[in-house]
């Protein structure tokens, strides 16, 4: 079937959803940071989508976007380990039930 | 106007201010409070004199000075002072008498611990008097009279510590208020009816012609209120009973006050207002005179036959002052306002020297005052002796040397020309009879006979004692030069007619009843009288002979005809019940009511009280409660766990989608 835009929004917030999922429901740290991962993924694609489906021709804005978040998501993602590993030494555990400190 | 007329306000003012500075004095300072009392004395006498003078220049002379005192919304109140010749000779007499006594009281209250405050007082007492007499105003009379009421109490309760003294200036006090109360409802009367209280104000007074016609027939209830006041302080009948008691005071205190001076108000007082009570005269009579006749005459009666019953000293002058007193209003009321005013001034000159004498005899007998424990002093004080006498055959009326023989001979001559009755002329002519008699008893008593008990030691007294009785004596028989019907200057100078020298006067029809009345009065005395005195040394004296013959009667005199026991039984009962009743409402009823509102107060207070704790604290305390609980659920929330706090931001973000999407 010819893919559609609203096929490819589906589809990105399924994406979306199971990244939400992942991130909530989730015990380990980096699960939660690949739940993360996805959901940033899920949003590229939604600019990727509109910029394809967007009346052609057309500079290829949503492409560049998506390059640059992906940039950032890697870059966040080593924050996000960085953050964990600091918070491992400390606690001795990735398990983010046990890290409740702040709690009151 | 000379200088002391415009400044009469002087003649008070000096013993006044000897009164305040002695006042100011230690009590150990006493040889300069009787100096200062005595110049303040000698000082009000030479301005006296002095004021005297130009009454003599015409007759029927008045001078006046008026001045504001203060102003309320639009009406001034005026008072004043005057100079006439009634109150010039009240001044000389006043101020003449009080110096004689004055320098008698040194002497008698040496011994006392309390002699600084004796001249005070005594000082003061003269000042209010000299007000009382030169002044122009009713209502500055009224201050002054209420004055001297007061300078009474202080002398009578004199001596503070005997509860018999302090009664008796209670009594005093009490019984002249009653008389004050009517004189000062007179007052109010006469200001609203005439519209001034000034007695002569260059026509506009209220004893001149203006003011009594404004005051139509009220006058005479004016009149009679004020009469009131002249029956309290004069000890007329009703009211005489603070008299006797007032002689619980030092034997001074009852010369000055009692004799000559403060009773004298009274009658000076009716003198003064007389055209009040002579207003709308038919033939010189009024009902106001009426009544003061009346008054008068059942006074001086029933006084003398009292006199015949006492055996005190001072009680029998006392009577007999009342009785004199009685005979003055009589003399008044007939018409002879001059014959009253110059009886009363030579009263006050022999009855001074009556009890400046019982003074010199109790402090010779060492302070006995009973005669039945006294007899003989003729030999031991031949000074107080004779001029006792002289004052005795004063008072009891012997014509042609003594004042007092004259001038009762003038008010009998008037009472005999009244219209409406002769009533009171017998009875005046019986108390003649009865002063010669009770006098000569006193005298057999005291200065006959055989001494009794407390004769034994009597000594004469030391001269500043005796020399002012010798003044006395001697103006009382000088006096009499001034008082014959042969030249009656004295008269003549009160009612401001001009006198005649003329021998012939002298032998008038009434004199010869009079010498023949008193005569028979001190005749029947020594019969009456005459043996009363024989008794061996070491017993008091028998029984009274009149007692012996009359039990009964004499029971009846003695105990003051039974008055001060009605009294006592009638008035003063209702005004203990009155106060009785008073006490109760005031303990139960009106106490009842405070408390009542107070009880309110209270059940206010614990409402009030119990409204704060319970509604207000306990809301705030619910608060509280309900703000904790919300905060441990707010802080239950914050359980730390990050997947919760991820899932609300998500569901947050998700609200905020749908709502832009429904806003759009």
């Amino acid at each position: 079937m010819t893919p559609t835009l609203q096929l490819f929004l589906v589809v990105s917030a399924a994406l979306f959803s199971i990244g939400l999922l992942a991130a909530l429901s989730r015990r380990h740290a980096i699960f939660i940071l690949i739940g993360i991962e996805m959901m940033l993924a899920a949003a590229n694609l939604n600019f990727v989508a509109f910029w394809r489906f967007s009346p052609q021709p057309q500079p290829p804005i949503g492409v560049m976007v998506a390059i640059f978040s992906i940039a950032i998501a890697a870059a966040e993602a080593a924050v996000g380990l960085a953050l964990v590993i600091a918070i491992y030494r400390h606690y001795r555990t990735t398990n983010v039930d046990q890290l409740d400190q702040l709690q009151g | 106007m000379s200088w002391i007329v415009t400044n009469l306000w002087l003649i008070p003012a000096a013993p006044l201010a000897a009164s305040l500075i002695i006042l100011s004095l230690a009590n150990s300072r006493r040889s300069i409070a009787g100096a200062l009392a005595i110049i303040g004395q000698i000082a009000a006498l030479a301005l006296s004199i002095l004021a005297f003078l130009p009454t003599l220049q015409a007759p029927g002379y008045r001078s006046v000075d008026n001045f504001t005192w203060f102003t309320f919304g639009e009406q001034t109140l005026r008072i004043g002072w005057m100079i006439d010749p009634l109150a010039a000779a009240m001044l000389l007499m006043i101020t003449l008498v009080s110096l004689c006594i004055f320098i008698f009281s040194i002497g008698y209250m040496a011994g006392d611990k309390n002699f600084n405050r004796f001249f005070a007082y005594l000082s003061f007492f003269s000042a209010a008097m000299l007000g009382v007499v030169i002044a122009n105003s009713l209502l500055l009379l009224f201050i002054c009279w209420e004055l001297v009421g007061l300078a009474s109490y202080l002398l009578i309760g004199f001596w503070i510590n005997r509860p018999n003294a302090a009664a008796a200036a209670k009594k005093a006090f009490v019984t002249t208020r009653i008389g004050d109360l009517g004189f000062f409802l007179g007052i109010l009367w006469l200001y609203g009816g005439s519209g001034t209280l000034l007695f002569y104000d260059g026509g506009n007074g209220c004893l001149e012609n203006a003011g009594l016609l404004a005051l139509g027939v009220s006058a005479t209830f004016v009149a009679l209120l004020i009469f009131c006041g002249a029956v309290g302080k004069s000890g007329q009948f009703p009211l005489h009973v603070w008299l006797p008691d007032a002689m619980e005071g030092p034997t001074p205190v009852s010369a000055l006050i009692h004799a000559a001076t403060m009773v004298a108000a009274g009658v000076f007082l009716v003198a003064r207002v007389y055209p009040l009570f002579s207003f709308g005269a038919i033939d010189g009579v009024t009902p106001s005179l009426i009544v003061v006749v009346s008054i008068g005459t059942i006074t001086a009666l029933m006084a003398s036959l009292i006199a015949l019953g006492q055996f005190d000293i001072k009680r029998i002058l006392a009577y007999s002052t009342v009785s004199q007193l009685g005979l003055m209003m009589v003399s008044l009321g007939v018409g002879g306002v001059a014959a009253g005013m110059m009886h009363l001034i030579a009263h006050g000159f022999f009855k001074a020297l009556l009890f400046l004498g019982a003074g010199s005899i109790i402090h010779g007998c060492h302070q006995e005052q009973d005669i039945r424990k006294m007899g003989g002093l003729r030999s031991l004080m031949p000074i107080s002796f004779l001029t006792y006498a002289i004052g005795m055959m004063t008072l009891s009326g012997v014509p042609f040397f003594f004042s007092g023989g004259w001038t009762k001979e003038e008010i009998l001559h008037a009472t005999a020309h009244w219209h409406v009755s002769h009533i009171p002329h017998y009875l005046m002519l019986a108390g003649v009879v009865l002063t010669a008699l009770y006098m000569t008893r006193q005298i057999i008593y005291i200065f006959f006979g055989n001494r009794r008990a407390a004769s034994e030691n009597a000594h004469e007294s030391p001269p500043v004692m005796t020399l002012p009785l010798i003044v006395l004596a001697i103006c009382s028989i000088a006096l009499s030069v001034l008082l014959t019907p042969a030249w009656p200057w004295l008269h003549s100078y009160l009612t401001g007619e001009p006198a005649h020298f003329d021998i012939a006067l002298l032998i008038q029809p009434m004199l010869f009843v009079s010498l023949a009345l008193v005569g028979a009065g001190i005749g029947l005395g020594f019969v009456m009288y005459g043996k009363a005195g024989q008794e061996d040394r070491h017993r008091t004296a028998e029984t009274d002979p009149l007692e012996h013959a009359q039990p009964a009667l004499f029971h009846f005199l003695e105990n003051k005809m039974w008055l001060d026991e009605i009294y006592d039984r009638t008035v003063v009962a209702w005004s203990r019940m009155a106060a009785r009743i008073s006490d109760w409402m005031d303990r139960h009823f009106w106490d009842g009511l405070v408390r009542g509102f107070a009880g309110l107060g209270q059940l206010f207070g614990i409402f009030s009280a119990n409204f704060d704790e319970r509604a207000i604290n306990a809301g705030v305390d619910e608060t509280m409660t309900g703000t904790r609980r919300l905060s441990r659920v707010m802080s239950a929330w914050h359980s730390g766990q990050i997947q919760t706090y991820l899932g609300i931001i998500a569901i947050g973000m998700l609200a905020l989608l749908i709502l832009y999407a429904w806003l759009a």
